[in-house]
């Protein structure tokens, strides 16, 4: 505990570092993967093109990914860009399945009733495909952010700066407390993230909870009526 | 017949390698009426209607709404033109029901302000309360969705309503109320409507006009539902408008001059148990409760279907058939008692209408 107030200024600069690194690849690969998502789904060899090239890439390990990268890129080793086009690529693998999954999620007759009530194709994307896929892009999402700031951690042996390298350097110098610090703020990273991403989503998405009401709502409605109808049962059988 | 609104000219649509769904359909539509498609699966019934959209394209023939060519329209301009309501509503669930009202109006570029009190002015038309405006769809049953459905398609003030089996996944009590809902609506509006259903009952209830599709996509008959039913043009429509059909067929004929004999009636309190005839018992403000049977007066028997006054002969017949009594219950206006019917008495009035049509044609 002492060594982190002491310290304090440092964890939370590598905490924003690791934070940023885990975000920008989030982010670009939503933006890839929505649409790329979209277009698989219509296309039936670019569908199988795009699982299986999902599938593979997500067996690369992030090491040789950040050592590999590099001569491809003409970066240096030591760029924080390898680690951001490494994990957008991560990101793509899971958010592209996500998306698919998302938009076969839409009911096809919604569609239809867009496409009957004068949608044209890109409206009904924006308004309709798009929206009512968010709850399960978020899933993706969220499976994407804690993958994320776990993988950006290893980016800290080639020495990008991070949470990880409390881990480097502890390790080298045998200092446990270090280590610990770094996990637990891994940790809270990654429950933050998950947090904000849960709110944002109850945010973007009121009529979910609406519909969960209108759910239970039925359910509790159902319950009685069974109960008055046993109790009429109960009335009858006393009569007799 | 009436204008003309839609025309089908040797219309076809042939997908790969199969039957064709729709054979050389010709018929013209008229303006201001309900047009009913009906048949059994696969005759083309539904393929016919979203042709009139263009959710699917013919493989030949043309198709005009009111004077014009629709494949020579912008697709989406024309289905914003007709409203258009489906089986399952439909509703964009994260909307809403305003703004999945306000839907067509917005697409058009209506300001969100304007299409929203025009939104809140339909969900009166369609009966529904203004409160459930705010709601979303799923927080609506069954029969206030399709309610709403119905107001969507009529948002933009669309001269023509394509109903694709609007009311068939609702319950039968919720579709009648639908049935006569749409009738009301229609009596006020007017509109053109091209209504498909696999039901004939529905079909006679609500067509101006009836077109009988046989599988293959060919119009067996197009006619009134009257004649439908009382002349089937041929063994198809014959089998399809069913056995019930001489029965259904009564629904056009009113029972005006049906006799109405007085009865014995005794106040539900009172139901003793000396009774010597059939008795109608009636509550406090002389509307009938049911029967007090000969046999064992003091039970309260359910009675059959009500009789009011102007009904048809299928009210009549059915009043009488269904009646623990053989007699069918007559009520007026206010739903009191007014008397009651006997069965020989409808089955003379309907050899007369019979005769009647005979000396005519």
């Amino acid at each position: 505990m002492e060594w982190f107030l002491a310290n304090s200024g440092m964890v939370f600069s590598r905490a924003g570092e690791h934070l940023v690194l885990a975000l920008i690849p989030m982010v670009l690969g939503l933006l890839i993967s929505v649409p790329l998502g979209q277009l698989a789904r219509r296309n039936r060899t670019l569908r199988t093109l795009v699982v299986t090239a999902s599938s593979l890439l997500y067996t690369i390990p992030s090491l040789a990914l950040f050592i590999i990268l590099p001569p491809i890129l003409g970066t240096r080793i030591l760029d924080p860009l390898n680690v951001v086009v490494a994990l957008t690529i991560y990101a793509v693998a899971l958010l592209v399945r996500a998306a698919m999954d998302a938009f076969d999620s839409v009911d096809d007759d919604l569609r239809m009733a867009a496409v009957a009530m004068g949608f044209k194709p890109a409206a009904r994307f924006l308004q309709i495909d798009l929206p009512l896929s968010l709850p399960v892009l978020f899933a993706g999402l969220r499976v994407v952010s804690v993958s994320n700031i776990s993988l950006v951690s290893v980016a800290a042996l080639l020495g990008v700066g991070n949470l990880g390298i409390l881990f480097t350097d502890g390790l080298q110098r045998a200092f446990v407390t270090e280590v610990v610090v770094g996990i637990v703020a891994i940790l809270l990273l990654a429950l933050i993230m998950d947090t904000a991403l849960v709110l944002l989503e109850k945010l973007l998405t009121p009529w979910t909870r609406a519909s969960a009401l209108a759910a239970r709502q039925a359910s509790e409605q159902d319950a009685k009526a069974g109960k008055t109808i046993a109790d009429t049962h109960v009335h009858a059988e006393v009569e007799r | 017949m009436a204008e003309a609104m839609i025309e089908f000219q040797s219309v076809t649509k042939q997908y790969q390698g199969g039957q064709p769904a729709v054979d050389g359909l010709s018929m013209s539509i008229g303006k201001g009426a309900i047009t009913v498609f009906v048949g059994p699966s696969g005759c083309g019934k539904t393929t016919s209607l979203r042709m009139i959209n263009r959710m699917v394209e013919p493989t030949s023939g043309t198709i005009t709404v009111d004077g014009r060519d629709v494949s020579k329209e912008p697709a989406a301009r024309l289905r914003r033109s007709m409203g258009y309501v489906m089986q399952s509503s439909g509703l964009m669930p994260h909307r809403s029901v305003l703004d999945n009202i306000a839907t067509v109006p917005r697409l058009n570029g209506v300001s969100k302000g304007v299409a929203r009190k025009r939104a809140a002015e339909l969900l009166d038309v369609v009966g529904l309360a203004s409160a459930l405006g705010k709601r979303y769809p799923s927080q609506l049953s069954g029969g206030q969705q399709q309610r709403v459905g119905v107001a969507r398609a009529l948002a933009a003030d669309p001269p023509v309503l394509l109903m694709d089996e609007p009311f068939s996944a609702v319950d039968p009590v919720v579709r009648d109320e639908l049935q006569q809902e749409l009738l009301r609506l229609q009596r006020e509006l007017a509109k053109t409507i091209v209504f498909v259903t696999h039901d004939i009952d529905e079909a006679t209830v609500l067509g101006d006009k009836v077109a009988v599709f046989a599988v293959g996509g060919k119009l067996a008959q197009y006619a009134a539902p009257e004649e439908i039913l009382r002349a089937p043009a041929n063994d198809f429509v014959a089998s399809f408008v069913g056995r019930d059909r001489g029965f259904r067929h009564l629904a056009f004929n009113a029972a005006e001059s049906i006799r109405v004999h007085p009865v014995k009636t005794v106040e539900a309190p009172e139901l003793a148990a000396e009774n010597r005839e059939w008795a109608v018992v009636l509550d406090a403000g002389s509307r009938p409760l049911g029967w007090a049977s000969p046999r064992d007066g003091t039970g309260l028997i359910p009675g059959g279907s009500l009789f009011r006054r102007g009904d048809t002969l299928r009210r009549a017949l059915d009043a009488a058939l269904s009646s623990p009594s053989g007699l069918g219950v007559v009520v007026d206006d206010d739903g009191k008692l007014a008397g009651v019917l006997k069965a020989e008495e409808v089955l003379a009035l309907i050899e007369e209408t019979r005769h009647y049509r005979e000396d005519a044609t």
